[in-house]
């Protein structure tokens, strides 16, 4: 088995509130990313993928079709975006990152046909990060 | 959905690695550099990574603020600035390596109530790193 990963950027808002909560609870859990402008973060999102080398390119999954996947499932649906408002599979969910690296992982997994989708690792910023494996064990 | 989440803290501290089971000139040997009586320092960074269900009212695994606080006072207040051998009872006599810095933060986490930790991941330098999960003989961790 092998792995390759491919790194993304994409920049979009978000904002933590759950309507369940009052406001004083909501500014209480959620401190500063309960704010109702929102604010923004670079995301960095690294993508591996895993499987056997096709002996006739020597390639797991060509990287421009992966590129293409990225572009089109991702880059498209969030690159500045502001989440809660923009896409609607995180509507009823607080985006944070491990919820919109769920939702990666599922936009992703079903794409992804040469090889299979091992790890979503999503970086909100140079000190945080979510990494996804699925529903399969890592 | 198998999710961890990782977050990164800095500290600085210095050590030497001196064993007392080994005569001078092999701890020379052995440690070269690090064996230097009078200590020198790192940037570590600690990579702590937890994982559980995400909250339905949060979407977190856990929540960062209780991460850092608990964070702060177990690793960061006890360990920054300081000399690990002399300033931390841990490492009185047991050689400072950063293998072994990396398992007593591992055991001084492991009681993270908001979470599971999964392991620790620390960078002595940007070139170097350990980890480590726990004992692997039948426990919780993978």
């Amino acid at each position: 088995m092998v792995y390759l990963t491919r790194k993304i950027e994409f920049s979009a808002a978000h904002r933590y509130h759950n309507p369940a909560f009052s406001a004083e609870e909501n500014r209480r859990i959620f401190g500063k990313c309960n704010n109702p402008n929102g604010h923004g973060h670079n995301y960095v999102l690294e993508v591996t993928v895993g499987g056997e080398t096709d002996p006739r390119t020597g390639m797991v999954l060509d990287l421009k079709e992966l590129k293409e996947i990225l572009e089109r499932e991702i880059m498209n649906r969030m690159d500045h975006r502001f989440l809660n408002y923009e896409v609607p599979e995180l509507a009823d969910q607080i985006p944070t990152c491990e919820n919109i690296a769920a939702l990666i992982w599922k936009l992703l997994a079903p794409k992804i046909n040469k090889g299979r989708l091992t790890r979503v690792r999503l970086w909100e910023s140079s000190d945080l990060y979510v990494d996804c494996y699925g529903d399969g064990a890592r | 959905m198998k999710l961890e989440l990782t977050r990164r803290y800095a500290l600085a501290a210095s050590h030497r690695l001196h064993s007392p089971h080994l005569d001078e000139a092999e701890n020379l040997r052995i440690y070269g550099k690090c064996n230097n009586p009078y200590g020198h320092g790192h940037n570590y960074v600690v990579e702590v990574t937890v994982t559980g269900p995400v909250d339905p009212a949060t979407g977190m695994i856990a929540h960062l603020g209780d991460l850092d606080s608990y964070v702060t006072r177990e690793i960061i207040e006890p360990f920054d600035h300081t000399y690990l051998n002399k300033d931390v009872e841990a490492f009185r006599d047991r050689v400072p390596t950063t293998e072994n810095f990396c398992i007593e933060i591992f055991e001084r986490l492991k009681q993270f109530p908001g979470a599971r930790l999964v392991r620790i991941r620390l960078e002595e330098t940007g070139r170097n790193s350990f980890e480590y999960a726990g004992q692997k003989n039948g426990d919780e961790h993978d």
